[in-house]
């Protein structure tokens, strides 16, 4: 029954050719630092999954954003466990991402013909920062409010449009509910659906042109 | 495989993978859960005994309106929900007192006592219910509820049992 059941879905699906080309495809003999692009794509499905949990008792408001998380903590079954994923998946993304980027530079991975998988992989490491730089403000504590503020202090002092980028990041010139809830919406929707489609095309060119060999002495 | 006893390396890895995998799921899978419902798990019902007005004050005839707000903390946020009913005497004895809850129960307005029309008037769909809360007219489906106990203070005060639900 189940086999005739996974016969019909194969059939439209093509679930055993899809199984062999994204799974069971071809592997030159590698090291378990090849292993960190999918471990950097668990991350990003773990924080996607823990933060949207969250956000169901999270606030982004100046009046309650403290209290909510508060409560997350302290008032929720197993909210400690949630949000402790969230808080150190978060650092652990960066941490993934980045040796994944410095793995594919030291084996000179980026170059033809993988140049663009190289370049849409710089964009996600600058997401992934993005994420954590809008994550930071988040809880809206004594930490997150000053560091938003040197953050972007910093992002001001570029030439000319400093200032104005200043007023973008922040929604005005000073620290404020807009930013709070700015920097939520662009945590919650804009950097992961970035993130999600620079992902998706990321996966498809590694698909396409299969992992890079180890280099050799000769290379 | 030649032996086919013996788990292929393929098949191991992905066993162990499966097994592993599912362990790590169903460890934050089933607190996730529980996080997610764990409001509608809480035994509210906090109790109090709230006064609703002095028993001389209640007159023979005309139903005696009382209200009284309680706050409920939800989350991280105070709430306060507004109740308030009528105090129907009809003897000498406040322990045959009927105490009334204004909420109606076609879909939870607050009906008011109109004097003339010798009714409680729902201000939403036209619903009358008489003076101890029979349904007179409109479309609930059964008489006003009651407040289940009260009693009477040393000093002639009515105080009726309220748990939070």
């Amino acid at each position: 029954m189940w086999k005739n059941l996974y016969t019909w879905l194969d059939e439209r699906f093509g679930l055993d050719d899809m199984y062999k080309n994204l799974l069971d495809r071809p592997e030159p003999k590698t090291s378990w630092w090849n292993t960190l692009g999918s471990a950097s794509l668990f991350l990003f499905v773990l924080q996607g999954l823990t933060g949207i949990f969250l956000t169901v008792y999270y606030t982004p408001s100046p009046d309650h954003a403290y209290d909510s998380i508060q409560y997350i903590m302290e008032g929720v079954a197993f909210g400690w466990l949630i949000r402790g994923i969230h808080h150190w998946g978060a650092t652990l993304m960066v941490l993934v991402v980045f040796i994944h980027m410095l793995r594919v530079f030291y084996t000179a991975s980026f170059k033809y013909p993988r140049e663009l998988t190289w370049l849409i992989g710089i964009g996600l490491f600058l997401a992934t920062l993005g994420m954590g730089f809008t994550g930071y403000l988040l809880p809206w504590n004594q930490k997150s409010f000053w560091a938003t503020t040197v953050g972007t202090q910093i992002a001001g002092t570029v030439p000319l449009i400093g200032d104005f980028i200043l007023k973008a990041l922040r929604g005005g010139p000073d620290l404020s509910a807009l930013t709070l809830q700015r920097f939520f919406s662009a945590h919650i929707w804009m950097i992961p659906a970035v993130l999600a489609a620079l992902i998706g095309i990321h996966l498809f060119l590694i698909i396409k042109h299969g992992e890079s060999h180890w280099p050799k002495k000769e290379d | 495989m030649s032996d086919s006893h013996e788990l292929s390396r393929r098949d191991f890895i992905k066993v162990t993978t499966g097994i592993v995998g599912g362990l790590i799921g169903a460890i934050v899978g089933l607190p996730s859960v529980y996080y997610l419902i764990d409001p509608a798990l809480r035994e509210g019902g906090k109790e109090a005994w709230i006064p609703i007005g002095k028993f001389e004050d209640m007159q023979i005839g005309t139903p005696y309106p009382f209200s009284f707000t309680r706050v409920q903390v939800n989350g991280w946020e105070r709430t306060a929900s507004s109740f308030g009913g009528y105090a129907i005497r009809k003897t000498d004895s406040p322990d045959e007192l009927v105490i009334l809850n204004s909420r109606c129960t076609h879909l939870g307005c607050t009906v008011n006592w109109d004097g003339k029309a010798d009714a409680y008037i729902c201000p939403c769909h036209d619903a009358k219910f008489s003076m101890e809360g029979e349904v007179l007219d409109g479309p609930p489906p059964r008489a006003l509820e009651s407040y289940g106990e009260h009693r009477i203070t040393e000093d002639g005060t009515i105080e009726i049992f309220f748990k939070e639900g």
